[in-house]
């Protein structure tokens, strides 16, 4: 997605478009042991190609990984690190801010090492720094794809000026400058808002905002799916048969739809994670001293040269994150394709 | 052809008003509800409220949000008059207004980033297209082979690192301790060498990014035309390997690369931001994030319309260039 602003291709969502799984009763062509004659549904067959799948698999494990270690962040931490916001100046050079230890100041009691002038413990602000991204990106791509799939299929099925009307709306949000209008916006928020305050009120602006951003891609999307999909026969039966426009659209469109979507929804994610880190690093995510990997990083430039290592592990963290999302979003890609052979 | 251009263009105008005027009205808004003051800052911090009073009758911050955009966009192409306290201050055509914090005239402070992200974007963008899309249709080629394997990991960890990570990698190995190059940006009219120097570092971590991009998009897309009928059918009448590749599958190859190109394009020429802050180049986005920190609406408000002028207008060369690559485009 041009995901635009995070400085990505427009081509990675276009590559990854994934066509609905026909009608059901397609022969699958690809398919595994041919033991005794059983029905599969076209998500039995996805499951068995994903099982099958090693990068695709690794992916789900590492991504599984880091969900456990954002739950439980407070005991990981309580058990192998020290507060996330407790300062170790007696770990510092005072004389150049540096960790005193070699390698950034890792040792058996700081894992990561220290942070530059105050000494955090590095550890536990990764640690803790899973939750936010975690927590933005997933909730910004479940918001997005609500959004998208709603009007992309409102967009796509009842046509007519209604369809012009959104086509031009999503026209315009993809020529929007997202990243620059993003901290644009996050500038300004007040610091408390709906009862939300200080990081809640951050936490919440960035899922919105990044959400808000990325419905446009999904819901092209689905528009272009539900346009190829509300002349085929089985619709034209249902019509005839007397069914409701609500009717066709939930029960004929909306399963058709899903694979496209799920895939979407699962590459949108590491984009989302990209997006936020690149908001904390320009100093527009959740406020300090709440611990996010961009911020890490942002803090890092002045100091990478002294200190690479603590540029290092948090880059490390987004690194690893978002490879694990893509394995796993292309595993799906591959799996849930109907072409399927790749 | 002519009647396709010119219904376009008045689309690309249509819409380039509708972004400036959504933005304008997000930051007459955001004062109101911040209750922060563009005029208080254009004065300064200690100044007393008639000064205050005369500056946003000067700049004409007191009138509706319609007739500012009005001004606005007239500014751009007859120039603007500002009246206030008995003198008057012209500010010839093209007009952006003046920057609320150094008072400098925005179309000037425009004029003197652009070389930079220019140059940036240009040079990045000769490397990506060669080596995404040659390793692409060579990952297409030998799919399944070792050489498709290694170049789509490796296209796939170029998608999941930060460009601002690669930048910082790239710095801290190239400059600080091989010391190869110096990455500090030259004007090129002042010496090609510090000009090339200076820009590697920017031009292959950029590179680097947007290959992987497109070497996953084009190993997809050609894979998709070579299993075609007219592939086939271009094969089994005997024509040499060469042009059914060359010809018939880097044709249909190329139409998406393109549309992603123009759109990348133009979004990276409004503004690199992530790439120009890590690399300390005043750039476009260099000066759009200023005019964010610093709430310099004549500033946000022109490199936005700039980046949206840029996506918008490379979408439409893109779709021109279409008729000539693809015969089956037919514009009307």
């Amino acid at each position: 997605m041009t995901a635009p602003l995070h400085e990505t291709s427009a081509g990675e969502s276009t590559a990854t478009v994934v066509a609905a799984p026909d009608a059901p009763g397609t022969p699958d062509k690809s398919g595994g042991s041919a033991k005794a004659i059983e029905g599969r549904s076209p998500w039995k067959i996805a499951w068995t190609r994903l099982k099958r799948d090693k990068l695709a698999l690794a992916g789900a494990f590492v991504v599984l990984f880091l969900v456990l270690v954002a739950l439980f962040a407070p005991v990981i931490v309580g058990l192998l690190g020290h507060p996330p916001d407790e300062f170790h100046e007696d770990q510092i050079d005072p004389l150049f801010g540096t960790p005193i230890g070699s390698w950034g100041g890792v040792s058996s009691e700081f894992l990561f090492g220290v942070e530059p002038v105050n000494g955090r413990d590095v550890f536990s602000r990764i640690v803790y720094g899973t939750r936010i991204s975690l927590l933005v990106a997933v909730a910004a791509a479940v918001f997005a794809v609500v959004l998208g799939t709603v009007l992309g299929i409102v967009a796509g099925y009842f046509g007519g000026w209604i369809d012009a009307a959104l086509s031009r709306v999503m026209d315009v949000m993809l020529a929007f400058p997202q990243l620059l209008f993003t901290i644009a916006l996050v500038s300004v928020l007040p610091n408390s808002l709906l009862g939300l305050d200080g990081s809640g009120v951050r936490i919440a602006a960035l899922i919105v905002v990044i959400g808000f951003f990325g419905w446009p891609y999904v819901g092209r999307i689905v528009r272009g799916q539900t346009l190829s999909l509300r002349n085929r026969e089985y619709v034209e039966a249902a019509q005839s048969l007397g069914a409701g426009r609500i009717y066709i659209l939930r029960r004929e469109l909306l399963p058709n739809l899903i694979a496209p979507i799920t895939v979407y929804a699962t590459l949108m994610i590491p984009t989302n994670i990209l997006t936020e880190a690149a908001l904390s690093f320009l100093g527009a995510g959740v406020k300090p001293p709440t611990a996010s990997w961009g911020q890490m990083l942002s803090t890092a430039i002045t100091t990478y040269e002294a200190d690479p290592l603590f540029m290092v592990i948090p880059g490390l963290a987004i690194f690893i994150t978002v490879l694990a999302f893509n394995l796993f979003g292309d595993g799906v890609r591959d799996a849930l394709d109907p072409k399927g052979s790749r | 052809m002519l009647a396709y251009i010119v219904r376009r263009l008045f689309a690309v105008v249509a819409m380039l008003l509708v972004v400036t005027l959504v933005t304008l009205s997000i930051f007459f808004l955001i004062p109101k509800m911040t209750g922060s003051d563009p005029a208080a800052m254009f004065v300064g911090k200690q100044a007393d409220p008639a000064a205050i009073e005369a500056v946003r009758q000067k700049l004409g911050l007191d009138e509706p949000l319609l007739v500012q955009f009005w001004h606005f966009v007239s500014g751009i192409f007859v120039g603007r008059d500002y009246t206030g306290g008995g003198d008057t201050i012209h500010c010839a055509a093209p007009c952006f207004g003046y920057s609320f914090r150094s008072e400098q005239d925005v179309w000037s402070m425009l004029v003197e980033a652009f070389p930079v992200t220019l140059s940036m974007v240009i040079g990045a963008a000769v490397l990506w297209l060669v080596l995404g899309v040659s390793t692409g249709v060579v990952s297409a080629l030998k799919r399944g082979t070792v050489i498709d394997r290694v170049a789509m990991i490796t296209a796939l960890s170029g998608v999941s690192l930060p460009i601002f990570f690669t930048a910082m990698l790239a710095m801290l190995v190239f400059r600080t301790q091989l010391d190869w190059v110096d990455a500090t940006y030259v004007p090129l009219s002042e010496s090609f060498g510090g000009w090339f120097g200076g820009l590697l570092l920017p031009w292959v971590t950029l590179a680097f990014l947007y290959a992987a991009m497109y070497a996953r998009l084009t190993r997809a897309t050609m894979l998709e035309v070579l299993g075609e009928d007219y592939i086939r059918t271009a094969r089994a009448k005997g024509l040499p390997e060469s042009v059914v590749l060359g010809k018939h599958a880097m044709r249909s190859t190329m139409t998406p690369i393109l549309t992603i190109f123009g759109m990348d394009l133009g979004a990276l020429v409004g503004g690199a931001i992530l790439t120009e802050t890590a690399f300390s180049l005043h750039g476009l986005g260099a000066l759009a994030i200023r005019g964010v920190n610093e709430r310099d609406l004549p500033l946000i408000l022109a490199v936005t319309l700039i980046t949206a002028a840029c996506v918008v207008v490379a979408n439409l060369v893109v779709d021109l260039l279409y008729a000539v690559i693809d015969p089956r485009v037919r514009l009307a």
